[in-house]
């Protein structure tokens, strides 16, 4: 097995520091300013760690930002179409900011894009949380192979890739480091 | 834990816990205003009642409806178990109709047993309470409520580790404390049965549990951590196992001086249905130190993961 590294500690902050600019940027666009219509979910497991750093660079960019109601995360594990087929998953937490997600804009944020599946289940999952104004995805790393017509809004690095390799996302908060490595 | 939850012993102490923490997350379901998952679309869930009830079967139909699966209810009274069908043949219909999980409660000992072993049904059991044997879903959704009571949010992963147990009254016809015995000694708990010998099975020493007769003197040396009280199954006695209904509620009986006995963190837990002015006066069954409501809303969302666990898809094999 041989294993290639494809993002580094800092081309990640670089992507997560311009993915929270694309986010504040096209919120603007929306909105005049300030964030308060904004919600930040991340998707278990790495999802949620890349939601929170994201969260933390737009709070410092945007000084009114109150970070309990931008940030939550969104388990999506009862929602899988896969249940029947694979062994039983952990449920974890899922925390959505008081305000609720009604007329919000969620940026649902996930470490890969790959079949489109997670976020597939994810909107299922919203739908029972909430009517946000609109959702979009942001994802660190887009390998392609989709199989739903789904896309993301904010890419952190596309990174063309054959079924069989493997992604590996690692970040300090649960790995020994930060980086993106191909495994084939 | 594969298909089938017959006994509390089926669990290991990981399998336990696993169960406990995905309750966690139901019971965040629970709370929210639209309470429903579609996890287990497309599944039926058949809850086969021999035995009236009522917890247990709306808990489950409630769980398996919060999941998403379609629920046959089904009660010995009103069906053709009272033209004499036996198990075997309601069993065998129902898995001719397609059922996925049955759900079963029956006044014998050992029913869930027959229909996980003999072949009749494909689909995944789960004891809901078999004669004086076992009642799992009872003993994990106890461990849930003492675990919430402890360690409030921060449950999760959590074992009950040296809690003190106390449990009262009508060993001998309870399930629920068979059940509970086991699951606790998994956990980790120290169990304690308080009860008078006529209440005891004939040789008690198999319990793994710690025997006293006498409730007073149990609460002021033992100082429990949890009292759970038993209900008195009079449909279950055949035979005077005490005098009269006066004299047991006076010395076995949980009542206010009793409460005050209580060391301030401990809590008093009744599976229902309770007998109030029996084993259990009113102000202490309505005390704030009572778990019995909570013990309800949380049999909900532990049901809710023990249906979760057996019917999505094959398991790992058990590591």
């Amino acid at each position: 097995m041989s294993s290639r590294t494809v993002l580094s500690s800092d081309d990640i902050d670089r992507a997560v520091t311009r993915i929270a600019h694309e986010i504040l940027e096209a919120n603007t666009a929306l909105q005049k300013s300030g964030t308060h219509n904004l919600v930040i979910l991340g998707i278990p497991t790495r999802g949620v760690l890349l939601a929170e750093r994201i969260a933390k660079v737009i709070a410092r960019n945007e000084p009114d930002t109150d970070l309990s109601q931008l940030l939550g995360r969104l388990d999506i594990t009862m929602y899988r179409d896969d249940l029947a087929s694979k062994p039983t998953r952990a449920v974890t937490e899922t925390q959505i900011p008081s305000q609720g997600i009604d007329d919000k804009v969620v940026v649902l944020v996930d470490d890969v894009l790959f079949s489109g599946r997670t976020i597939r289940a994810a909107l299922d999952a919203l739908n029972d949380f909430g009517r946000p104004r609109a959702v979009k995805l942001a994802v660190l790393v887009d390998r392609g192979h989709r199989e739903l017509p789904i896309r993301a809004d904010f890419v952190g690095k596309n990174l063309p890739t054959s079924r069989e390799e493997r992604i590996r996302v690692q970040l300090t908060e649960s790995d020994s480091e930060n980086s993106v490595v191909i495994e084939s | 834990m594969n298909k089938y939850l017959l006994s509390a012993a089926d669990l290991t102490r990981d399998q336990a816990i696993e169960i406990l923490d995905i309750a966690e997350g139901m019971a965040d379901v629970n709370d929210r205003e639209i309470k429903k998952l579609p996890t287990l679309r497309g599944k039926t869930v058949v809850n086969l009642f021999f035995e009236d009830s009522t917890r247990t079967r709306i808990s489950f139909e409630l769980a398996a409806k919060r999941l998403s699966a379609d629920v046959i209810n089904f009660s010995a009274k009103g069906s053709s178990v009272s033209k004499g069908e036996s198990l075997k043949d309601t069993a065998q219909t129902l898995e001719a109709m397609g059922a996925d999980a049955v759900v079963i409660r029956h006044s014998a000992s050992g029913a869930a047993n027959v229909l996980a072993h003999s072949g009749w049904i494909n689909g995944a059991i789960v004891n809901a309470g078999d004669g004086t044997h076992e009642h799992p879903t009872q003993a994990l959704l106890d461990a849930f409520t003492m675990r919430k009571r402890i360690h409030g949010d921060n449950s999760k992963g959590k074992a009950l580790d040296g809690l003190k147990v106390a449990i009262v009254g009508d060993i001998l016809h309870s399930r629920v404390a068979r059940s509970n015995l086991l699951l606790l000694n998994t956990l980790g708990a120290e169990v304690h049965f308080v009860a008078p010998p006529t209440l005891l099975p004939s040789d008690a020493s198999n319990f793994k549990a710690k025997l006293h007769y006498s409730l007073d003197e149990t609460l002021l040396t033992e100082k429990p951590d949890v009292v759970m009280m038993l209900r008195v199954q009079a449909e279950r006695m055949n035979a005077s196992y005490f005098p009269s209904e006066r004299e047991y509620a006076r010395i076995w009986g949980f009542n206010a001086d009793r409460l005050k006995a209580l060391k301030p963190s401990a809590f008093l837990m009744h599976p229902g249905p309770m007998n109030r002015g029996l084993e259990i006066d009113a102000v202490s069954a309505d005390s704030p130190q009572s778990t019995v409501l909570e013990q309800v809303a949380n049999g909900v969302s532990v049901r809710m993961a023990v249906l979760y666990s057996l019917l999505s898809g094959e398991r790992a094999t058990d590591v």
